[in-house]
């Protein structure tokens, strides 16, 4: 955030996808999601793995702007929020075709967002954390408010599921391929942009904006521009979360999911693609493994941040191999 | 007459929810000052001294003063672990490596607090009574004094703690500057010791005196955490007087915004008038402009 | 001789037999409570009541001979987190029934899944959406908002007060809450001067009541659960309010007199019997069942139950009796709960229908004012 206490991410893990190698990468990470479901049979993991990919999607999003970009958002719930009230919204009460209303929920989205981003990203540090934050918890109200919309507090439902023509996605595998489809595809485009001019640019706001601008960057523009590119992959989560869930209600939208993002970010790795996916893998199935301990499980829960960011500062996805490299077996079993 | 006394009553409502948050506030700026964190835990220091305080009361029965020190001195005792085994362990810490592991902090002691005690809301009775005071046609309750009154001593204290000792002069000197601070032997790692302390201490006060009103239970740091942070925020982030008349105006923000444009959108409103400050003002509404060295 | 060892073979076989029964597999059913987060209000003594019965139960010799097993998830009152659980207790655990969630929203989201999986899902949350209209595999047990509405109006219309003020939290059960109060209304004359709500977590309703003191309000109905409506009360003692003020079922226990102090003095709300069971005369069907209810809950928590606990006594033992009747497969639980009439447990005489899974009327609520610490009931 401030110049002098800058993270750099990029010249330890540089996703990259031109070099052969990442190719490979992408390649066998693709695989992995197609195949994830086979050994689950059936069970209700495959229903978890649905969200680990909806939060992949937003994890994604948010790494795009903290960790390429460096600005910080702690209202990225706002967009996701918007996205599924969007789309829930506009085919039940204006039964708008689902796909048409993804696009338009989506293209709406990026350019409030685009709008917002201008005066927004003028704020450094705290500043932006706090203005993002009131974003979202403005977003949280209206949700709650706007009864006659969006069904307030109690929720809306009969959202339909996704179809296309008379092949309705209305299982957990079916709904599996459909998010995991759009996460991939993110996936690809996100190494992609990191690799591009642009990604270069950001890296140099992230750096020192002021020496990216003498070096002729519009580090303004570019800044609102992945920030709506952020609300635009979050937006497109939304409208997913919306179809797979067919109810949503504020309580999805609030406060604690725009943190719970940026934990997974943080915890997968700043900076890298990867790093979210396995950020939102862990904190998603986090809940699922913690149930052992029952009541105890938000005790582990805070005990497992902090000691991840003491002892795992990159991040998981530069942590894991470096234990490993270093032999530290002992350190490991404490994160 | 009887709309200008609704106005006195929703103003000095307003100013008197507005003294907890510019309470709360200040903790939140002591902590940002000598170190730069922002530390989402501050809530739950709130929490922990009225829940400390209560539970003095109910299951120690001790009287009100006794409970009021136990409290203070339990969640100091908290903060100085957290600094200790959480803050102090991180090497190289980025802003967002703190924020992350405060979060997690702020996690830990929720749940402790809620298999320690329960998940019940618990009430403090007040410390004067609950006879209701007429004030310019409005009511206030005699613990409404009390916030006032600790609110301004707090105030007083601090500018004399920062302005005129040692140990004050020398951690304002960690946040303007924390090389040259260390260069010129001071002890910067202590400072960051000591504004935990002072924070824990304060945050704690603020829910020992809240506490018979607002009542609490483990869950209520968050929202009360995330008001002073905006407090801090309008104020500039400063330790002084900016941060008390910045959670005194979100205080009448919320409470005007209530009575007379819509009880439903009040936070709403608050938080964006609290945006258009931000955009008016970026560095805050009582703080002068920085330039960024490059 | 002979007829000692018929006598002993027979024993035997019985003994041989029962043994058989007991060592089969329990018959498991599902619960899911929002034991933390917002509504752990619910669903702790929700999750607490529906082990309660199983134990008793299953002390008792279980269900035909055959052990319940319940198996319980926390969903925090997050409905991407109910219907993770919802999954996993019909494709893993593979339940016969499950019972909660505790809140509307978690029920709307996870009622698609037990529709689809052809499981019973007997809900305690209140939301009127849950079961209108009717779902095939969905039941509840909590009285809807409507009734606890009723209740309040018809004494309103009594007393001839005809214009009140609604204080309403912004959550779902107070949304719900003001729906009806809304929409229902006219139906009694009634007519709403002012329309105030207030955030969960907030801590001052100052402004909100003064606005309602310079209104033409004759009543203040306040719809939340605690601590809200506590401070609320307190408010309005500091404001030298004096108009009655009416709450909601959402803080009809002990809890909310504590949590007001004085301030509670007064105050009227509509409840399930639970609160007042000793007051209820003896030929009220439900009192054996309330009665029962409260001592067991004290011995096992050391607390006093509450009317929410009682949704999930009533949820389980609703299902015990219809595996008694139908067996124990999904299916024959369903159509056994579908024709389950007169069953007097804590929230009302519960009497389902194939147009009718609530199964309750506004008997289900008396109206209890606090007097002296103390519930009593408004004549």
């Amino acid at each position: 955030m401030s110049p002098h206490r800058k993270l750099k991410p990029d010249s330890l893990n540089p996703d990259t996808p031109s070099s052969p190698q990442e190719k490979l990468k992408f390649l066998v990470f693709s695989l992995a999601v197609l195949a994830a479901p086979w050994p689950l049979a059936g069970g209700y993991l495959t229903n978890v793995l649905i969200f680990v990919g909806i939060n992949s999607m937003l994890a994604l999003g948010l790494n795009l702007l903290l960790g390429y970009a460096g600005q910080i958002s702690l209202g990225q719930a706002a967009f996701f929020g918007l996205g599924a009230y969007g789309s829930g919204v506009l085919t039940t009460r204006f039964a708008m075709n689902p796909w048409l209303a993804m696009a338009v929920v989506a293209v709406s989205v990026a350019a409030f967002a685009f709008a917002v981003g201008f005066p927004v990203l003028r704020l450094k540090g705290h500043y932006l954390a706090m203005a993002t934050l009131g974003v979202g918890v403005i977003a949280h109200i209206a949700f709650n408010e706007t009864v006659d919309l969006t069904g307030g507090p109690s929720g809306l439902s009969g959202i339909p599921n996704l179809a296309v023509g008379s092949f309705q996605f209305d299982s957990d595998l079916k709904n599996y391929y459909l998010v995991w489809g759009f996460a991939l595809v993110a996936v690809l485009l996100s190494l992609n942009l990191v690799d591009s001019r642009v990604g270069r640019a950001l890296r140099a706001i992230h750096d020192s904006e002021v020496a990216a601008r003498v070096m002729g960057v519009n580090a303004r523009l570019l800044k609102v521009q992945v920030f709506a590119l952020s609300a635009l992959l979050s937006a497109l989560a939304g409208s997913l979360y919306c179809h797979v869930m067919t109810f949503i209600s504020p309580t999805s939208f609030s406060f604690h999911v725009s943190i719970e993002l940026l934990t997974m970010v943080v915890i997968g790795g700043l900076g890298s693609v990867y790093g979210s996916i396995l950020g939102a893998l862990l904190l998603t199935l986090l809940p699922e493994m913690l149930r052992a301990f029952q009541d105890f499980d938000i005790v582990f829960y805070g005990l497992l941040l902090i000691s991840m960011t003491i002892y795992l500062p990159g991040g998981l996805v530069r942590g894991i191999p470096a234990l490993f490299r270093r032999l530290w077996p002992v350190r490991r079993s404490h994160a | 007459m009887e709309f200008f006394n609704q106005i006195t009553q929703y103003a000095i409502s307003g100013l008197s929810t507005g003294a907890i948050y510019a309470l709360i506030g200040l903790s939140f700026a002591i902590i940002f000052n000598s170190t730069g964190i922002i530390n989402f835990a501050q809530g739950e220091f709130v929490m922990l001294g009225g829940v400390l305080a209560i539970v003095s009361i109910t299951a120690l029965h001790l009287p009100m003063p006794a409970a009021v020190a136990v409290a203070v001195v339990g969640t100091t005792a908290v903060g100085l672990a957290f600094e200790r085994l959480a803050i102090r362990p991180l090497k190289n810490a980025t802003p967002l490596s703190l924020i992350i592991v405060t979060i997690g902090a702020s996690i830990l002691i929720r749940g402790l607090v809620m298999l320690i005690w329960g998940k019940d809301t618990k009430a403090l009775p007040p410390f004067s009574g609950d006879t209701p005071i007429e004030v310019a046609g409005a009511t206030i309750l005699p613990q409404h004094l009390w916030i006032f009154a600790v609110t301004l001593l707090v105030i007083v204290a601090s500018r004399l703690f920062f302005h005129h000792t040692i140990t004050g002069k020398a951690m304002r000197a960690c946040s303007f500057n924390r090389r040259a601070a260390s260069l010129v032997g001071i002890g910067v790692g202590r400072m960051v010791l000591l504004s935990f302390l002072i924070s824990s201490a304060l945050g704690a006060l603020a829910g020992v005196i809240i506490a018979p009103l607002t009542m609490t239970a483990y869950d209520v740091g968050v929202m009360l955490g995330l008001k002073g942070f905006c407090a801090a925020i309008m104020g500039g982030m400063g330790s002084g007087f900016g941060t008390v008349l910045g959670g005194l105006i979100l205080g009448v923000l919320e409470s005007l915004g209530a009575g007379l444009i819509s009880s439903g959108y009040k936070d709403a409103i608050a938080f964006f008038i609290l945006l258009l400050i931000l955009f008016v003002r970026p560095q805050g509404l009582f703080k002068k402009g920085e330039t960024d060295r490059v | 001789m002979n007829k000692l060892l018929t006598t002993t073979v027979v024993s035997f076989a019985l003994t041989c037999l029962s043994t058989v029964a007991l060592a089969a597999a329990p018959i498991k059913i599902g619960g899911l409570f929002a034991v933390t987060g917002p509504a752990s209000f619910l669903g702790e003594p929700e999750r607490n009541s529906a082990q309660m019965v199983v134990d008793e139960i299953n002390k008792a010799g279980g269900v035909k001979g055959r052990l319940l097993e319940l198996i319980s998830y926390d969903t925090g009152g997050d409905a991407s987190k109910a219907v993770q659980l919802a999954n996993k207790l019909t494709k893993n655990d593979h339940v016969v029934a499950v019972v909660g969630p505790s809140t509307t929203g978690d029920a709307m989201a996870v009622i698609p899944i037990f529709e689809k999986a052809g499981v019973p899902l007997v809900s305690c949350a209140a939301g009127i959406k849950i079961t209108d209209p009717v779902k095939k595999w969905v039941f509840k047990t909590a009285q809807n908002d409507s009734l606890a509405v009723a209740r309040i109006y018809e004494q309103l219309k009594k007393e001839k007060k005809n214009k009140i003020a609604l204080l309403t939290v912004s959550d779902a059960f107070g949304s719900s809450g003001r729906e009806q109060l809304k929409g229902q209304a006219s139906h009694y004359g009634i007519e709403i001067v002012t329309d105030e709500t207030y955030a969960p977590k907030d801590t001052d309703m100052t402004a909100q009541l003064t606005k309602i003191r310079g209104s033409q309000a004759q009543a203040v109905i306040c719809w939340g659960t605690n601590p809200g409506p506590a401070v609320v009360a307190r408010n309005a003692k500091q404001l030298g309010l004096t108009l009655p003020l009416y709450m909601s079922h959402g803080v009809s226990s002990k809890k909310f007199i504590e949590l007001a102090g004085d301030a509670a003095e007064g105050v009227r709300l509509p409840s399930g019997k639970v609160l007042v069971a000793e007051l209820l005369p003896k030929s009220d069907r439900q009192k054996a069942a309330l009665l029962a209810y409260i001592r067991d809950y004290k011995n096992h928590f050391k607390a006093e139950g509450d009317h929410f606990g009682g949704h999930a006594w009533d949820a389980v033992m609703l299902v015990k009796n219809a595996i008694e009747k139908g067996g124990d497969t999904p299916a024959g639980i369903r159509s056994q709960l579908e024709a389950t009439r007169g069953f007097a447990g804590i929230g009302g005489v519960f009497n389902f229908s194939a147009i009718d899974h609530a199964g309750l009327t506004k008997d289900a609520f008396v109206l209890v004012e606090v007097k002296n610490k103390n519930w009593t009931l408004v004549k």
